[in-house]
This record gives structure tokens, sequence and C-alpha cells, in this order.
């Protein structure tokens, strides 16, 4: 039978199956980080249970690290996260890339760095945002506390199949079209539930004309339009990627893990429960307007004037007055006086670069507060070793150590209320960069641009540095 | 945890779509390591100004609204993180059962594993027990798989047969998994070794 790589990847981990139960799957890798999973560790110890597989196993520490003078953390509750995760991880054997690791960061950035995520596994983290291993091929989700030490104490999980959902973006990507458009596109325009009890496979030749970067910024917003999961077949990209890092095979072991994963990809013919198709040369760049991540519209469009029925027209209301926009406006005409480039989204290299073009020879404008914030230790210095911090320094941003910052907002980095953020985030939910922040959510580029001009621009038309310039007003 | 069987009493009314799990807890309140207390801080950015003082134009600060153990929600409540903060915030705060027209997974499957009981209804019946909350008690049966109300309504709501016996008996998820613990053994020999962290 042809068999989609959701398929494939769940069957080979079912440990026992009973009709009238979900499956026991197994659970390749676990990552963990201080805010999800302490009670988890409590639970532990209460019942005198021990961690099944340590080595499978990996934790860093990055919800609520500061990003600068990282060692004094002001926050008493936070430092009693830090150093209980800390505590856990000795006594339970976990390995753990902690503040004075240059393996640290926000753990969707460094487990693919580290070479930990690999085709064909299932991974889980207390994290939503743990789509973004489905990248290379696994089958990764998020999971809750106790889930977290369900799969401490037994390594499995009990889960229900998922349905499967084909995403096929056709066609080419107009210029200044990034990986965020796309997912931002799809979201608003087919709503933040339309996943919902599926996990997503994207496909089409966007997707493989996609970096290993852009795949996971991708499948990192899956769950923003409500699936379980999103994942992409493995191909030369993956592997290429893979090649040489940490924790991947070498030699002919590699060779021979190249075949196997391979093998995952989806079949020709596969059947999925639902299929959608799109035309990547409709997507512009986007920006988020509204108090989810489906309420976006194109650089060149307005915010709705009305929305489709009653309920529509509620939520239209209530997110217009908490963002402080009128109904109908320009999309260009909405002011930024906060930049945040960062979060587990984007916050690789390809995105501080592409980020940099637009940013070289320019200054963030009066009144706009810009920082970088790189997504690992090792991200940092790469980008540093490129000189990337010195072209954001130079324009007035401030260029910070890894970590989720201003993503979440629970380590200092805040945007006072009522005060507008072109965010490279996730979440545009009210009070996610803090309390009565407003969130736009973008792409690193449109960004950069926002910092420069104040308001978003259309980079297509704004170009990169040199016509930015010409540009501004 | 506690079993559920039949649940008796009031609800309360948040006719909101998309609720999402940072309303539920902002994430300033995500910091404590313990599991419990988190009830004080539900909601807190709708319950409550900048002096701490409760907004009075919030749904759960109206009196027909307080004191009650059912809360009833709009489409796709729990979106977003997956902090099971949100159920524990719920649960000590008083609700045990959550009615909506539809839950985002996780948070579906955080209530499961604490004993809460996320029910799915048609958006009709919901709206009808919107409109009819105040005055009424509800009565939850989950052996027979029905909501009631004292008007004459009387519906049937879907539950996994895994999750239905899980609550009724108030059973610990993992001491059920390690009896399979003879099955993971056998799954782990077969496994292909990945690389070692
Ligand atoms: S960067 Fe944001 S979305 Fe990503 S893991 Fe951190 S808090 Fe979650």
């Amino acid at each position: 039978m042809k068999k989609s790589i959701i398929e494939k990847v769940w069957d080979r981990h079912v440990v026992y199956q009973e009709e009238n139960k979900p499956d026991l799957l197994y659970i390749d890798l676990h990552y963990i980080h201080e805010v999800t999973s302490p009670q988890a560790f409590e639970g532990l110890r209460e019942k005198g249970r021990k961690v099944r597989r340590p080595e499978k196993t990996f934790a860093t520490m990055d919800h609520n690290v500061p990003t600068v003078n990282r060692y004094q953390i002001t926050d008493e509750i936070a430092r009693k996260q830090l150093t209980a995760l800390e505590k856990n991880c000795t006594e339970f054997s976990i390995p753990l890339a902690d503040l004075d690791s240059p393996e640290q960061g926000i753990v969707h950035v460094i487990g693919p760095e580290l070479g930990l995520t690999k085709p064909g596994m299932t991974i889980v983290c207390g994290d939503s945002h743990t789509s973004t291993h489905g990248a290379f091929g696994t089958i990764a989700f998020g999971i809750g506390t106790s889930e977290v030490e369900h799969v401490f104490a037994t390594q499995t999980l009990w889960q229900t199949k998922p349905k499967t959902l084909k995403l096929e973006i056709n066609g080419e990507l107009g210029s200044g079209v990034t990986a965020k458009d796309v997912i931002l596109y799809v979201i608003s325009k087919y709503g933040i539930n339309f996943g919902t009890g599926h996990i997503i496979e994207y496909c089409g030749n966007v997707i493989r004309n996609m970096s290993m970067e852009e795949r996971m910024t991708v499948c990192n917003m899956s769950i923003e339009g409500g699936a379980r999961a999103g994942l992409v077949s493995p191909d030369e990209t993956t592997f290429s990627y893979l090649k040489g890092r940490k924790h991947v095979s070498t030699g002919v072991d590699f060779e021979k893990d190249t075949k196997e994963w391979s093998a995952l990809a989806s079949d020709e013919g596969a059947v999925y429960d639902t299929e959608i198709v799109i035309d990547g040369s409709e997507i512009s760049p986007m920006v988020s307007w509204g108090t989810n991540p489906g309420m976006a519209s194109p650089i060149d469009g307005n915010v709705p004037k009305a929305g489709n029925d009653e309920a529509g027209e509620k939520s239209l209301q209530r997110a217009l007055d908490y963002m402080g926009l009128t109904a109908g406006m320009s999309i260009s005409d909405i002011p930024v006086q906060h930049v945040f480039i960062g979060s587990c989204t984007n916050s690789r290299i390809e995105d501080l670069r592409q980020a940099a073009e637009f940013v070289k020879g320019n200054r963030v404008i009066d009144g706009v507060r810009a920082l970088v914030v790189p997504g690992s230790q090792s991200v940092k210095k790469q980008a540093e070793e490129e000189g990337l911090d010195k072209i954001f320094t130079e324009a007035g941003f401030e260029w910070r150590e890894s970590g989720c910052s201003m993503c979440l907002g629970m380590n200092p980095d805040v945007v006072p209320a009522g005060e507008h953020c072109a965010s490279t985030s996730n979440r545009n939910f009210e009070g996610r960069q803090g309390t009565g922040a407003r969130t736009h959510l973008v792409s690193p580029a449109m960004a950069a641009a926002a910092a420069i001009h104040g308001r978003f621009v259309d980079i297509r038309k704004a170009g990169g540095s040199t016509e930015t310039a010409e540009l501004a007003f | 945890m506690k079993p559920i069987t039949v649940y008796k009493g009031k609800a309360a009314v948040l006719d909101r779509a998309n609720v999402d799990t940072d309303q539920i807890i902002p994430k300033q309140f995500l910091k404590r390591i313990e599991r419990t207390g988190f009830g004080e801080f539900l909601f807190y950015d709708w319950r409550f100004d900048e002096d701490g003082n409760e907004r009075e134009d919030f749904e759960l600060n109206q009196p027909q609204n307080k004191n009650a153990g059912i809360l009833i929600a709009g489409e796709n409540f729990g979106c977003g993180s997956s902090r099971e903060h949100a159920p524990w915030s719920l649960q000590d705060y008083g609700f045990d059962i959550v009615i909506a027209p539809s839950f985002a997974d996780i948070f579906q499957n955080n209530c499961l594993k604490n004993g809460m009981l996320p029910i799915t209804l048609t958006k009709d019946k919901v709206s009808y027990l919107m409109n009819n909350a105040g005055n009424d008690q509800l009565t939850i049966d989950l052996r027979e798989q029905t909501v009631i109300d004292n008007k004459g309504l009387s519906t049937s709501f879907d539950i996994h047969p895994y999750w239905k016996e899980m609550l009724l008996n108030g059973w610990d998820e993992i001491s059920i998994t390690l009896q399979y613990s003879p099955q993971i053994d056998e799954f782990e020999k077969s496994e292909r070794p990945i690389s070692t962290i």
C-alpha cells in the first residue's frame, strides 16, 4: 500500500495497539526546558519514579533567560526555575545545555543545529512549537507537563493517530516573499484551526526549493493553524544539512542512514484525509494586524472593514480595539515603535542575514527600539564571524544573547502597553509580548525595513539597502 | 486524581471564540514550580485592571458567573501555547468541566490528564446553554455521556472510551502505562540505535 511519511513514521513507533485505545507510541527524543518541566520532575519524585531513558532526553534553558547580563537574573522566581532545571538534570542524569554552554539556545534552534533531530524520529517537548523539527521528516509535537512526566517515566505516550493533511504549494515565490510569509498566508487564508486533529505534510516545489531553515520556519507555525504537527519529507537538502553535525553518524553509517531516511519520503500516490493546493505566486509579504496569527494581510492590503458573520464581526472589533487600529486602514499606515528579530520561528543565521541585508547602511529611525536576539549561542557566534552584529549595532539595533526573549516576554524584554512591535515571532495574542503590547508578525526582512521606516513598508518596492535609502521619507 | 462521574452545578459563560492559553494564564505566572495555586491568576489580564482591581465588564467577574464549576466557552478554546498551567488554573479556580463547540488539541489532552472533562457540543447547543446558563443547574453525567438542564435539554456527547474510563476511575495514566513495560522493553530491543546524545 502507498503510504505517506506520516503513516510510515507513526507505524514504526507503535509499541502497543488495541481497539478502542489510542496507540502507545514510542518517543525517540524528548527536549525539555525550564518552564514546563519542574512539575513533571516533582511528579516523578513524589512517586519514586525514574527517567527511563535520560540519554534520549536533552535539556536547555531558553524561555526566561535574560539576553543581557545573562548571569544577573534579577527575577527571583525565574532563577528558581533555572536552578530547579539544573538540579533536576543532575539528579536524573539528563544532558543540559546551560547558560555556560556554547550549545545553549532556543530548544527548537539547537536541536537541529546539533544534529539531534533526525528524519524518522518521534520528538516531543513541552512547547507547542516542537512542530519545527518536522522540517526533517519527523513527527514532532508539543505536549503538556503531565505528558512530559509520562515520557520521562515510560518513553512513550498514548496517542490517537491524527488525520493527515497534504498542503501542496506550487509555483514560484515572488521576490521579497519568504517562508514566514508563506505560512502566514496559509493561516490567514484557511484560519487558525484548519489543521485541528491533523498532521500536515508540506510539499510542492515551493517547499522543495526551500532551505532547511526555511522549512523549519514553515513547520514551526503549524500549530498556529491548529495542527498537531507539520512535516516535510526528507530529501538531499535535509541530508546535506545534517552531514557533519555533532550527533549525526559519519562515513558508511551516514550513507546507510541516508538510505533509510530517503525511504521515509511519502510514496507517490499516497492518500491523505485532506488536501489543499496553493499557488505560491499568489503570496505577498504579510503583516498580521490582529490578535491571532490568522488575522494577517498582504503588505499592500488593508485591515479588513468587516467580519464575515456576527461572530467574526465581534472578534474583529475586539481585535481592532486591542490593537488600536481602525477598520479599513492601510497596513502601511500602522506605526511601529519596537522591532524584535528573534524566536524559534526566525532567529537562525539565514534570518539574520536576510534582515542585515536591509539594515546595511541604514539607521533605525528615531523613536524605534530594535532588538536582534539570535536563536542560539552558535548562531550568535556565526553571525559575529560574518560581521552581522556590526551591521546591526551600527544601525542602532541592540545585539543580544540567545533565548526566547521578547517572543513571550518572560524575561525582562517586553513591549510596553499600547505600543506596536514588528516581530518575527509566531504569536500575536493579546499580552503575548507584554501586557497591552501590540504585536505584528512579519518576516525578518519586513521587520528590518520597519525598523528603518518606523512603519511597515513593501520590501518588494523598497528592495535592498541602497534602494531603501532612496525611499526614506 | 478525583474521579468524575455525575456533576451537578452552575455554569459560567465566556462567549468568546479562540480563547488562547496566553489569556487563560498569562506568561508572568508560569514561573512557579508547583502545580497548584494558579487559580488566582486565571484570565489575569482580563480579570484585573492595572491596580489589581476586578474589571466589572469581564464575564467571570459578574455575579451570575461566580462559583460555577462548569465553563461554557466559544469555539477553538485553549488554542496556542501548550502550557498545562491553563487547565491547572481553570481547575484551581473551580472549573472541572468546560463545554465548547471545539477545543485545541493540546489543551484538550492536558485537561483530560488532569481529571478535567472537556465536552464538545454543536454550536447551536452551546449557544442555547449560554443563553440559559444564569439560572440553571446543569447535570453532566459522564457514565451516560449526557448534559441535562432543568428546562428539558438532554443531549449526549462523545468521549473516547479510553479517557472515559480514566476519568470515571480517577486513574493515573503513568501507572497504567507502566503495566506495559514488557512491551516497551521488547520495542527497545528491536530498535535501531540512534546516535547517542
Ligand atoms: S521562541 Fe517563543 S515560541 Fe519559540 S520556544 Fe521560545 S517562547 Fe516558545
